[in-house]
């Protein structure tokens, strides 16, 4: 034992770790380096992207072209990104009347407080921002469609990224609460509630979503008066709603299901009624097992909005489809335009993802 | 195939149901102040959209000439945009007052769908395209290959019809769009694709390579595309068979988009002249006022003038006039008189 160790056990110091454990180098030996297979499939991954990221790069960004009228000024053998700067507004936007762009992007801005009330806790104000959640969605649909003083916006006018978003967070907001009266029905004590549900859930995971979407835009017009016509962008978003919320249900069912049967009977020992013990002791529970499944569901509705196009809204899939049979541009611009769109929706379906990581691990009350 | 039964079936019921209420449809019109049009999700040169948002093309154009006509603004169409699958349905439910959507007129959808064609827009016919390594020559020599083919439309019968007739093999690998198809083509998803001449003639040309790829010479069937409407109401199929017929006519008479406000004021021809409303009473018996013509043919000019703008040798897409050249001129394109 030399002097330096004593000095460190003295001054009751403990001594740095090795240099090889610790920061970069610590982290590299023991996640890329541990072991003989590792080593291997660190050098094959390595040389996969190097073969795969510098062409891939070259191509969207240092031999494309960024500017042009027309797809033929696009001349180098990398993308085309010309259409960004005349298109970019029908990506986003669709059809709506470019004077009210502020409308999108107000209801965008304040969907983020809205969220925010949701899904965070110990936010200031939080007794008002919770009413003000409830009311978002009004608020929402006043904004986009307009009345009452707003110039008036048809649905057909919706289209791009916006479409996918309104008809997504739609059907997330509504497919949850519906889905757990679901849930709860099919688990219900009362033979007709339970039949109701179980009907409704297996009807609809038995029938593509697209099939439900042909029969609300088609054949309900044919079951309605004439002059009654519902909207369509709303019939479509009440069939993504109730597809999703079917789905939802068991998702949640499974939830339930998982709850042991000491909490439902210690509810009821308490003397708490069946809403009640809901409430305050299954649901909570339920649901907190039942995130990966929901956000599951989530981004599955999300990506589903897409099928829109075959009722003739164009959502930003359209957008870049319709782009790609423009004469100026096409045979231009294939994979650019679905490009755009993948990392749109990258962007959106990553975010709530890691939300979800997040929240399971703020609820995760193991103590074990 | 799935959808396309379902289409063709859903079609039928709405019929049934809607045939009651489609008397009088000038005059839903009329009130509604707007025309409902039913045009394709995207096609190069027949319906796409500008950089402003708004759709255009060859389709695009008889819906505005047709609301020109009726409404007198050919800016008041509301546009329904529909697939292959989707189109009859639409139509068939009232959900729009016309289908101008190259869509091919056969005496099925003529009769058991219960539409009425208005007539021929555009006289197509089906082709293919494919690899010049595939070292085939013609269209017969294709055993065993692999087919790109847009689903729900009438290329898909065609097709089996073709092979059939010839005794030979195919794999159909089925596209639910144009754009798509083309792109499983380039990727060699199959080795010839097929849809009609003129969607050809516009995909080759923003090929890469495209001496590399070669349209067989043989035309395996008759397309003629042309808008149609609901059966059962004759006076809209009559309006909206002579709103086509004028732009024709207009041709034919050198009446042009420049020109026609002059010649509307009275001109030496007795035909221009009953056309545009000075001289007899054509308007009235559709139901229009005397200066329907004069509008429709200002909405985009005549025939030629919407063909040469939208598909024509000068666009990207550069088709020639051939079967769609005046009768007088070479071609089939044979409207009847005015009078």
């Amino acid at each position: 034992m030399n002097t330096t160790d004593i000095n460190y056990s003295k001054t009751g110091k403990s001594r740095p770790p090795p240099a090889n454990t610790v920061g970069l180098i610590g982290w590299v030996r023991t996640n890329l380096f541990n072991g003989l297979l590792n080593t291997c499939l660190t050098f094959i991954s390595c040389y996969l992207l190097w073969l795969i990221i510098p062409p891939l790069l070259d191509w969207a960004i240092f031999n494309a072209d960024f500017t042009g009228n027309v797809g033929r000024e696009c001349t180098t053998d990398g993308a085309c990104w010309a259409w960004l700067d005349q298109r970019i507004e029908q990506f986003l936007y669709g059809f709506y009347p470019a004077g009210s762009y502020w409308r999108v992007n107000l209801a965008i801005l304040l969907l983020f407080p809205a969220l925010a009330y949701v899904l965070f806790e110990n936010l200031p104000f939080s007794n008002y921002g919770r009413w003000y959640s409830l009311a978002y969605p009004f608020l929402a649909a006043f904004l986009l469609v307009g009345g009452f003083g707003l110039e008036g916006i048809t649905t057909d006018k919706f289209g791009g990224f916006m479409l996918n978003l309104v008809a997504g967070l739609s059907g997330i907001i509504f497919s949850l609460p519906i889905g757990i009266l679901l849930a709860l029905g099919r688990r219900s004590k009362l033979p007709a509630v339970r039949l109701l549900s179980v009907t409704f859930i297996e009807f609809i995971r038995g029938v593509p979503l697209i099939t439900l979407l042909f029969v609300a835009i088609i054949i309900l017009q044919l079951f309605l008066p004439p002059n009654v016509s519902v909207d369509q962008l709303v019939r479509v978003m009440i069939m993504i709603t109730l597809f999703a919320s079917a789905y939802m249900a068991e998702v949640i069912r499974g939830g339930l299901q998982a709850i042991p049967n000491g909490q439902y009977e210690a509810a009821q020992a308490m003397g708490l009624g069946y809403w009640q013990s809901m409430r305050l002791i299954i649901l909570p529970q339920a649901l907190k097992i039942s995130i990966p499944g929901i956000v599951n569901t989530f981004i599955g509705l999300f990506k589903d909005t897409t099928l829109v196009i075959i009722i003739g809204l164009f959502d930003i899939l359209g957008q870049a489809r319709v782009l790609q049979t423009n004469p100026d541009w096409m045979g231009k611009v294939d994979h650019e335009t679905y490009l755009l769109a993948a990392i749109f929706f990258f962007v959106i379906c990553f975010s709530i993802s890691r939300y979800s990581i997040n929240l399971e691990k703020r609820l995760d009350t193991n103590r074990d | 195939m799935k959808y396309k039964l379902l289409g063709t079936l859903v079609a039928t019921a709405a019929i049934a149901c809607v045939s009651i209420a489609s008397a009088g449809t000038l005059d839903d019109v009329k009130k509604r102040g707007h025309l409902k049009c039913a045009i394709n999700t995207g096609l190069p040169g027949f319906a796409y959209t500008d950089d402003k948002g708004n759709w255009t093309g060859f389709d695009v154009a008889y819906c505005r000439a047709l609301a020109a006509a009726v409404l007198g603004d050919p800016n008041k169409v509301k546009y329904k945009n529909t697939t292959g699958k989707t189109r009859f349905p639409t139509l068939a439910s009232g959900e729009v007052d016309v289908l101008s959507r190259n869509t091919t007129w056969t005496l099925s959808r003529d009769v058991d769908l219960g539409f009425t064609f208005l007539g021929v827009s555009y006289y197509d016919g089906q082709g293919f395209i494919g690899r010049k390594s595939l070292g085939v020559k013609s269209a017969k020599d294709l055993d065993g290959a692999s087919v790109c083919i847009q689903t729900g439309t009438t290329t898909e019968l065609n097709l089996a019809d073709f092979f059939r007739s010839n005794n030979i093999k195919y794999e159909p690998v089925p596209i639910e769009t144009n754009s798509e198809a083309r792109a499983g083509y380039l990727a060699e998803r199959c080795d010839v694709y097929t849809t009609d001449a003129s969607g050809l003639a516009a995909t080759k040309s923003t090929f890469k390579d495209a001496s590399k790829h070669m349209v067989f010479p043989e035309i395996i069937s008759k397309e003629p595309l042309g808008p149609l409407v609901r059966q059962g109401d004759d006076q809209w199929a009559d309006i909206g068979r002579w709103v086509l017929n004028s732009l024709i006519i207009a041709e034919e008479l050198n009446i042009t988009k420049a020109n026609v406000s002059a010649k509307a004021n009275g001109t030496k021809n007795p035909e221009v002249n009953r056309l545009l409303g000075t001289e007899g009473s054509i308007g009235k018996m559709l139901g229009l006022d005397p200066k329907w013509a004069v509008r429709a043919i200002s909405a985009h000019g005549n025939y030629s003038e919407i063909f040469e703008k939208f598909i024509g040798k000068n666009t990207p897409l550069g088709l020639a006039r051939g079967q769609n050249a005046l009768y007088n001129k070479g071609g089939i394109l044979y409207a009847p008189p005015v009078r």
